[in-house]
């Protein structure tokens, strides 16, 4: 992974920087030392290291507005962080930019039941959102894996996702306003308590724009009335192929599960050998189905389901009876990855999505490809949305080892491109995929993206490295190729 | 003026191409029924899309369709409807609302991001958007997003896009997602209430774990001649239904003894609220459509209503108020888009002359720095303006 080359010029300017940051964030609001500079050197994806020039913790939107039109007048890269929970180097530092940690933004300030609604600063976590609402009987609904520790404004940079995703959305979904800073130091806010922002979705385009638009300094989401039940469903296949079908079933049945999990042998073992909730370990495939909803409809949908399964060559199928049991049977797939890491001295988390019917012969090419590599892979798969997250096992002290997973984990990608899914589906691009980008697009479609860019960050002083596999100037991406002269228009029909 | 059809993208390329060297605004049509929506636009050439029409894939199990942007909603609607699903955010028909014959298209709803009573449970048009193929004011064609419901790759321009009203690019092909359609659905009827009273009922309904799927209050009825009538949307497998409207209405008792309605009769209710059926009627008035924070609907309505001779109507739980208003002077605009200072929100101009959609801002103006990152946006896609030149606003 080739990051942009370090200007020597700023890191020579370190103490010069930080003297003027300490300026505007006074105290222990800029760090130096370069022992504590480490704290900050990796995010989720450890594989990748490189500690700041410095890191800067301001609180206040006016602090964040005046770090960055500093570093914006002196060129100085930015590079935005919450809790460093990113699976894709979407927060890694750059030798010679600051670091903006946004971990003072940690107050709800505003709880609106009226509206349906909570104002948060960013560094609120978003389990602490549902936290703050669950007395009254309501709850933020994407629910990311890392949910106890990765922030909303995290959450706003990368589009979270999370196991309720097809019946309740992302993070896109949710977000009605934001306060953001431009890299120039100005201030918005886009969209408010009211649906639908005027103007161009501006909000729409922050959200999983990586870091590399604004940074976010509040945020409106909203929250939903909690449903009164919620009732999980185990069930055993005798092969992924049968388990593919039974969920395509349950969707072509007008269903939308709460959630729809899918694990395959490999991680079904694991789960079971770390959690002992009692998983058959003589299926091929693993099915969670969670419906939520009124008691009634529960009720009505879980008898549909299990006929569905029934249907479909399921051989063992349980019900939870307890909040207990659904949470039981919930805990092995929450705890699939720690699981996997107690097998393997080391794992590599892939994210793509595919289209549904495709899994069959996605995890049959998966098996070739771990031949190929020679590592294991076990699967954990958001059934309901396609999105699939191979775990590869390796361990980092055999050399070429995570060289190899990595390879292997590229070629995952580049197949679910292949049958006609997408890179990422919920971890981001960050710096993991951004090589892999021209599987997906070409140099036109990443030009438009980048020039979207140049319209937030015309310098591309925030975040750069990230995302695209190039860096281009604006003024070079912006350069149109005219041909004047030419015959006003083509022969073409007219009416 | 010259009217193009083309056939096929490489057409489109070279119309675009052609008029962004000669600094030509295009104006952009499919359907044609949303002509009249947004700012009249004065363009020397007018580009038909009709052409860009058809569903190329529709996968029932995997919740996505991909067609021309110029398919007939009819069509997208006859289609999904056969394997028994539809678009989640109840695109609104606005013939009668506008005066047109024209049908309208997948893609001109997208582009102007329209989206129904269900709005509020399950999302506006852009929600629904998952990638689409276009040419851009540049001349170039291009793709975003994917085919599948969940892709955080690269930026979301179909957010952007959504929305925009065809004044980024051309799109020609889009994905969308859908769901199943409901079994069942019911209709609570709450007869009497006032504005503020109707707009707590919303609250208390919205807030309940009922999943409400509409909730508007017209304070004269469906004709707009009769009592104030507030209605609540149920929709789910029957027996949840029943369940919940059980419930419900126990739990509004307090406000109103609710009547039910079922299936026919609820949809043909909701269409009259979807295509705001009690205050269409009389043309020469100016409607407008303020999306505000829900609580606020009730109390926006009526502070418009002491000031200027205006009837309205609230959807989305309090949170969208169409308002009917003499068309003379601004319109309303000045009254209206004051109204909105404290709570925040804003208003669109849908329906009026062209005079008076030229004189006064279609849609809520922008605080500068927004305003600038708006025209910044627009130039990365469009640098010579040639495509909706002004639909939006006039030097966009």
């Amino acid at each position: 992974m080739r990051m942009p080359t370090p200007d020597a010029a700023v890191i020579a300017r370190r103490a010069e920087i930080a003297g003027a940051l300490r300026a505007i964030v006074p105290g222990e609001g800029v760090v130096l030392a370069e022992e504590e500079r480490r704290v900050y050197e990796s995010d989720g994806l450890t594989a990748y290291r490189q500690p700041p020039l410095l890191a800067v913790l301001p609180s206040t939107t006016e602090q964040v507005s005046r770090v960055l039109r500093y570093c914006h007048a002196q060129g100085v890269k930015v590079v935005p962080r919450g809790a460093g929970t990113s699976l894709s180097g979407g927060a890694l530092p750059l030798a010679d930019g600051i670091i903006l940690g946004l971990g003072k933004f940690n107050r709800v300030l505003e709880i609106d039941y009226a509206n349906r609604c909570v104002v948060v600063q960013p560094g609120v976590t978003n389990l602490g959102i549902s936290i703050a609402v669950q007395h009254a009987g309501f709850f933020y609904a994407p629910d990311p894996s890392s949910q106890i520790a990765c922030t909303i404004g995290g959450n706003i940079a990368e589009n979270s996702g999370g196991v309720h995703c097809l019946k309740y959305g992302l993070t896109t979904n949710n977000v009605l306003g934001l306060e953001m800073v431009l890299m120039n130091g100005e201030v918005l806010r886009l969209g408010g308590k009211h649906l639908d922002a005027e103007g161009y979705d501006l909000l729409g385009v922050m959200t999983g724009s990586e870091g590399l638009l604004g940074v976010v300094t509040e945020v409106t989401v909203r929250i939903l009335p909690k449903p009164t039940t919620a009732r999980a469903m185990l069930v055993g296949f005798p092969s992924n192929e049968s388990a593919g079908a039974c969920v395509a079933a349950i969707i072509a049945a007008g269903i939308i599960p709460g959630g729809m999990e899918m694990m395959d042998k490999p991680a079904i073992h694991a789960a079971e050998d770390f959690v002992h909730v009692g998983y058959p370990r003589d299926v091929e495939a693993l099915l969670i189905v969670e419906l939520d909803g009124p008691a009634a409809e529960v009720d009505h949908l879980l008898g549909e389901v299990e006929k569905i399964a029934r249907a479909n060559d399921a051989v063992s199928l349980r019900v939870s009876n307890s909040e207990e049991e659904r949470l039981a049977f919930w805990s092995g797939r929450k705890a699939a990855f720690p699981a996997v890491g107690r097998i393997s001295p080391d794992y590599y988390c892939v994210d793509g999505t595919i289209p549904r019917k495709r899994l069959p012969e996605v995890l049959a090419h998966m098996r070739e490809l771990s031949q190929k590599h020679r590592l294991r892979v076990a699967n954990v798969f958001h059934a309901g949305d396609g999105n699939l997250h191979p775990l590869i096992l390796y361990d980092a002290n055999n050399p070429g080892e995570l060289e190899r997973a990595e390879a292997f984990g590229a070629d995952i990608l580049r197949f679910c491109v292949e049958v006609g899914g997408v890179l990422t589906g919920e971890h981001g691009v960050g710096v993991e995929k951004r090589d892999l980008m021209p599987a997906m697009f070409d140099k036109v479609d990443l030009d438009h993206q980048q020039r979207l860019k140049c319209a937030f960050d015309p310098d591309g002083l925030l975040n750069p490295g990230k995302v695209f596999p190039e860096l281009h100037r604006c003024a070079e991406l912006g350069r149109m190729h005219i041909h004047h002269g030419q015959v006003a228009f083509p022969e073409l029909p007219r009416f | 003026m010259t009217r193009f059809a083309p056939k096929d993208e490489r057409e489109l390329v070279e119309i675009v191409a052609a008029a962004v060297a000669q600094e030509e605004p295009l104006e952009l049509i499919a359907g044609g029924s949303k002509r009249g929506l947004g700012r009249p636009v004065q363009t020397p050439h007018v580009v038909d899309l009709r052409a860009f029409s058809g569903i190329r894939a529709y996968e029932p199990e995997e919740l996505v369709l991909t067609a021309g942007a110029a398919t007939p909603m009819s069509a997208i609607e006859a289609a999904l409807a056969a394997r028994g699903q539809a678009l989640p955010f109840e695109p609104p028909e606005w013939r009668g609302l506008l005066g047109t014959q024209e049908e309208g298209t997948l893609g001109g709803a997208l582009l102007c991001n329209l989206s129904g009573p269900r709005r509020i449970k399950s999302g506006a048009a852009r929600d629904h958007l998952l990638g689409f193929r276009a040419v851009s004011g540049r001349g170039e064609a291009f793709k975003a997003g994917g085919r599948v419901v969940k892709n955080v790759t690269g930026y979301d321009l179909s957010k952007l896009i959504a929305g925009s009203y065809g004044t980024l690019a051309v799109v020609t092909e889009v994905t969308v997602k859908v769901l199943p359609r409901a079994a069942a659905q019911l209709t609570l009827l709450l007869r009497g209430l006032d504005g503020e009273t109707a707009g707590r009922a919303m609250t208390a309904a919205l807030n309940s774990p009922h999943e409400v799927s509409g909730a508007a209050h017209l304070p004269k009825g469906e004709t707009g001649k009769e009592a104030p009538l507030t209605l609540l949307r149920l929709e789910g497998p029957a027996p949840s239904v029943a369940a919940r409207a059980a419930s419900l209405r126990g739990e509004l008792a307090g406000f109103a003894a609710a009547e039910e309605v079922r299936d026919g009769e609820s949809v043909r209710l909701w269409r009259a609220v979807r295509e705001v059926a009690p205050l269409a009627g009389d043309p020469a008035r100016a409607l407008w459509r303020v999306s505000v924070p829900p609580s606020a609907g009730p109390l926006v309505a009526a502070a418009i209503a002491a000031r200027l001779d205006a009837e309205w109507l609230l959807d989305w739980g309090g949170g969208l108020v169409w308002l009917s208003v003499p068309a003379a002077g601004d319109g309303g605009a000045a009254a209206i888009r004051a109204a909105l200072v404290s709570c925040g929100g804003h208003a669109t101009l849908i329906r009026a002359a062209d005079a008076l959609r030229a004189a006064v801002p279609v849609f809520e103006p922008q605080p500068p720095a927004l305003a600038a990152l708006t025209r910044r946006v627009k130039e990365s896609f469009d640098p010579k303006r040639i495509l909706n030149r002004g639909r939006i606003h006039a030097d966009l």
